[in-house]
């Protein structure tokens, strides 16, 4: 059945499901991004990605050209990804800050070695 | 009238009760509840007193020149005036109907006085004798207020008996009380900033430092005139007992008022603890007359149905008798209870109303008895009993011991207690029940006043505190008083009372003016102050005449030389009449000499403070006059002391008309006064008959060596001290030294505190501590501490049982197991980023495994 919905995204045209593949591709990369890198730089990037997937989900979900009208989210849908844009911005500041006072402290940004909050 | 002045007295009396709520709330609550109160406020409470006391003093001579005199207008008195106008003004009161509003006035205005005048004569000319015309109840008007309370036919209530005795007494009370509230506003100004008290030693050796209590003082005192000033209007006998009461605790707090020192607290403790004493045989005498009279009420006043309850006066003096004393009904069935018993018994009957017809027959048979027995003892019990309260509260023999450490309380207390308000209700209590005394009560009565008169002149000769000697002057003055009335000189000896109250509150009043300028009680720390002081030196002066009596023979004097006066010839005529019992001229002889005494001590305190050389130069140089505040009311006083003896004549207009205090009293004499008591079991004692004294004929007998012994007891009293104390003659020291035992005897006050001391106080401990040691902390506190272990036990019982084991057990636990989780939850708090993620993802993919199977599995 999984083959069958595939080989439907191929035919048809372009819709809200092929948004969500797009979307999902970039958060499973955000996600093994953020599971295999200890460079902290390397997990702030895996952070965006994972962040971009879910946006372009809701710009999706919210564009009038994809669905009928009334089934769209329609303008809250760009209002919502704006606050993740937002917060995306706001998230890297804090997250390179930390970074860069992280490395002046134990010159490197290994997360490994950020272990000193374990319980 | 009878609507107006009873209001009028009301609202007088009620001023003082106010402006002491007043106060207690707007000051003293607040200060109990730490609010400090400020200094500066604190004189708004005494003016708010002075007002109340000054507009009840208004109020007072409002109801006296508006209300009473017009009504009830005053005659000469019939001293040596001759036999008709002793008549009419012993012209007999007609009872009228009763009024409305419950107000019954036993009165006789001017016109019926004419008419009972020539009645009255007419009378005496058919009888031909005098002595058979005795008086009728005075004037006077009764009513209540409130009652209180009605249990069975015992009636509780507020209210008044108001006859010429109340309307000066409330004048002269709110008078004297007005000048001691002025003067004390100037005294006590000590109290108007934080007060340092250097009396009194802390235990760290400094003084006692405390706020200051001007307040305070004025709201005692208010409640102190109010208290009085309802002795003086109530109207029945229960009513008298409560301000009684008031009185005692009032001047419990004053003389306590420096409460800090222990003098001060022990003395008000003696005397509310002494006055008890008297109190309890005021409390049987109250119970007598409650069995054998079944009322308190003094007047008749309105009962059921339009009868009249016949009050306490007129149920023992009865119109059918001559207004002679008689025992009641009750009495002789209470003496007669198992002679009526038997005869009710031989009556042979059941039926009610039989028995009642032969109970009275029996006791009208029990009255017709010869010689009359039946009823005296329980009449004289009751006078006995009441007195009882009277010794107390004016400090008579054996009760006069608190008097003296009184003096503890600021002057101006002093002052108010021994003139116008504690010492003065005794006398005005007895002067008021005064038909209540049968002969045996009266002698009694004279007796222990004539033995109180005595002891106190001599202890005051020695005494070296000003306040001291002024206060055993005071005993022995109300011993004067109580052996006038004791003696049938009713007139005499209210007369004494408020010409002394005039005298000795001004005394007092010097006394505490010099106090407050030498700041010392000792008179050896005095002398020369006349100079230093002059107001307060001569108005003391004044006051120094007036108590010893200066005047000239028959004519005129100070204001003790007439109240003194009448109180020798009544001793006079007592002996007179009873020349036969062999002892009679002692209660002639011991007053003359005391009254010597009286004037010796008194110019010895004159001398020793004002004349002569300073003995302390460092006290004379800070000497100084009172200011204005104080001064004033000495003035005021010692006019009045030098005038309260004399009267107006006829011609002057309206109720001024032969206006005199005499005059006054004579118009309250009270019912069957005017004719001499036999006594019932001494046959030969004779209570003479006031008026006899004044008799022409008796001229030469009685009132020549009576006003002859009289003043030169007083000359020669004073004579004695300037030659001792002035002129130096005689050396005190010397004398002193000669006369040993009686210098001891006199400086030692008799040793009657010592053997109070010794009889009372010290067995009182003996036992007190022995009860205490062995049924309070042997039993009581053995079964209380038994009680206590066993609970203990109990409780430890519980303690471990209940408490550990079960309680502590399952919350300690509770408290383990979450402890034991949160450890174990630590473990997964890594601190590696990377497996966070992997759990997130982890967790994810187990949610979506979940939910599908969900949806398959269960929900398919």
């Amino acid at each position: 059945m999984n083959s069958l919905v595939l080989a439907s995204l191929l035919t048809e045209p372009v819709g809200v499901s092929h948004y969500l593949v797009v979307g999902a591709v970039l958060f499973v990369c955000g996600v093994v991004c953020m599971a295999t890198k200890r460079n902290a730089l390397g997990i702030l990037m895996g952070i965006e990605l994972v962040l971009n997937g879910a946006n372009l989900n809701f710009i999706a979900f919210g564009s009038p050209y994809l669905r009928e009208a009334s089934q769209t989210l329609g303008l809250d849908g760009q209002l919502m990804s704006l606050f993740v844009i937002v917060l995306a911005a706001a998230e890297a500041a804090v997250a390179l800050a930390i970074a860069l006072n992280f490395y002046n402290s134990f010159s490197t940004i290994d997360v490994d070695r950020a272990d000193q909050l374990k319980g | 009238m009878d609507v107006v002045l009873p209001k009028l007295l009301l609202v007088a009396w009620l001023m003082p009760l106010a402006s002491f709520a007043v106060i207690s709330i707007a000051y003293s609550v607040p200060q109990f509840l730490g609010v400090k109160v400020r200094y500066a406020t604190q004189k708004y409470a005494a003016y708010l007193a002075i007002g109340a006391i000054v507009g009840g003093f208004v109020l007072s001579c409002i109801g006296l020149f508006g209300y009473w005199l017009p009504a009830h207008s005053l005659h000469a008195a019939s001293h040596a005036e001759g036999e008709s106008e002793g008549a009419g003004e012993h012209a007999l009161a007609t009872p009228q109907p009763i009024g409305k509003n419950s107000v019954r006035l036993v009165a006789f205005d001017a016109e019926e006085r004419l008419e009972d005048h020539s009645a009255a004569s007419g009378i005496q000319h058919a009888e031909g004798s005098r002595a058979e015309h005795n008086n009728g109840p005075p004037p006077s008007m009764t009513g209540d207020w409130y009652v209180l309370g009605i249990f069975g036919s015992l009636r509780l209530t507020i209210g008044y008996y108001i006859d010429t005795l109340t309307v000066v007494m409330f004048a002269m009370v709110t008078l004297i009380a007005s000048c001691v509230h002025i003067y004390a506003f100037g005294y006590m100004h000590d109290e108007l900033h934080d007060y340092t008290d250097h009396e009194v030693k802390l235990a760290d050796g400094h003084h006692l430092h405390r706020p200051g209590r001007f307040h305070r003082f004025f709201q005692y005192l208010s409640l102190f005139s109010f208290s009085m000033l309802g002795i003086c209007i109530s109207g029945n006998l229960a009513m008298t007992f409560v301000f009684w009461e008031l009185v005692g605790i009032c001047s419990y707090f004053l003389i306590g008022f420096y409460i800090e020192r222990h003098s001060a607290s022990t003395a008000a403790n003696k005397a509310f603890i002494v006055n008890r004493v008297g109190d309890f045989g005021m409390l049987i005498g109250l119970m007598a007359i409650w069995t054998t009279m079944g009322t308190f009420n003094f007047g008749d006043m309105p009962g059921e149905n339009g009868a009249t309850q016949a009050g306490i006066f007129s149920q023992l003096h009865q119109a059918e008798n001559n207004y002679k004393i008689a025992p009641t009904d009750g009495m002789i069935a209470f003496e007669g209870r198992n002679r009526i018993a038997e005869a009710v018994r031989n009556a042979g009957t059941t039926e009610p109303a039989a028995m009642q017809a032969a109970a009275a027959t029996e006791v009208a048979r029990l009255r017709a008895d010869e010689p009359a027995k039946w009823g005296h003892w329980v009449l004289f019990i009751a006078g006995v009993g009441i007195f009882c309260g009277c010794v107390g509260k004016s400090a008579q023999f054996p009760l006069h011991v608190w008097l003296p450490d009184a003096m503890e309380g600021p002057t101006p207390v002093s002052a108010l207690v021994h003139s116008a308000t504690m010492v003065a209700a005794g006398v005005f209590l007895v002067g008021r029940v005064y038909p209540l005394f049968s002969a045996e009560a009266l002698l009694v009565i004279a007796v222990v006043g004539c033995i109180t008169l005595f002891i106190a002149a001599t202890i005051a000769v020695t005494q070296m505190d000003i306040k001291r000697v002024l206060a055993y002057s005071t005993v022995s003055q109300l011993g004067f008083m109580m052996l006038a009335l004791g003696l049938g000189g009713w007139l005499a000896g209210l007369f004494h009372l408020i010409t002394h109250a005039f005298f000795k509150s001004l005394m007092f009043l010097c006394s505490g003016s010099v106090i407050h300028a030498v700041h010392s009680n000792d008179m050896r720390q005095m002398g020369g102050l006349r100079k230093k002081m002059p107001v307060t030196a001569y108005t003391m002066l004044v006051g120094c005449l007036a108590i010893a009596g200066v005047g000239v023979p028959f004519l005129a004097g100070f204001s003790g030389f007439h109240s003194k006066d009448a109180i020798v010839e009544q001793a006079m005529s007592h002996w007179h009449h009873n020349a036969r019992s062999g002892v009679s001229w002692l209660l002639f002889v011991v007053p003359v000499f005391s009254a010597a005494l009286t004037a010796f001590y008194m110019f010895r305190l004159w001398y020793m403070t004002f004349a002569g050389e300073p003995r302390d130069h460092h006290r004379y140089d800070h000497a100084h006059e009172s200011p204005r505040v104080m001064t004033g009311p000495l003035v005021l006083l010692s006019v009045f002391a030098v005038c309260a003896g004399w009267g107006l004549p006829a011609f002057m207009p309206g109720p001024l008309a032969n206006f005199s205090i005499p005059n006054l009293l004579e118009q309250a004499r009270p019912v069957g006064t005017l004719i001499s008591k036999p006594g019932v079991y001494l046959s030969g004692l004779l209570i003479a008959d006031e008026h006899i004294a004044h008799e022409p004929e008796m001229f030469r007998a009685i009132k020549m060596p009576a006003g002859i012994a009289a003043i030169s007891a007083a000359l020669l009293g004073i004579w004695l001290a300037t030659e001792v104390y002035l002129w130096r003659r005689l050396s005190a020291e010397k004398l002193g030294n000669a006369l040993r035992p009686l210098y001891q005897l006199s400086w030692h006050k008799w040793w009657f505190d010592e053997l109070y001391d010794l009889v009372f106080v010290r067995p009182t401990h003996a036992v007190s501590g022995f009860i205490a040691a062995m049924l309070d902390r042997g039993l009581i506190d053995g079964i209380i501490h038994t009680l206590a272990w066993l609970f203990r036990g109990f409780a430890v019982m519980v303690s471990v049982l209940g408490d550990r084991l079960v309680i502590d057990n399952s919350v300690d636990g509770f408290a383990e197991k979450t402890w034991n989780f949160g450890l174990s939850l630590r473990s997964l708090q890594t601190g590696r980023l990377r497996q966070y993620v992997m759990f997130l993802v982890v967790a994810t993919v187990v949610l979506f495994l979940v939910a599908g199977f969900w949806k398959l599995a269960l929900a398919g």
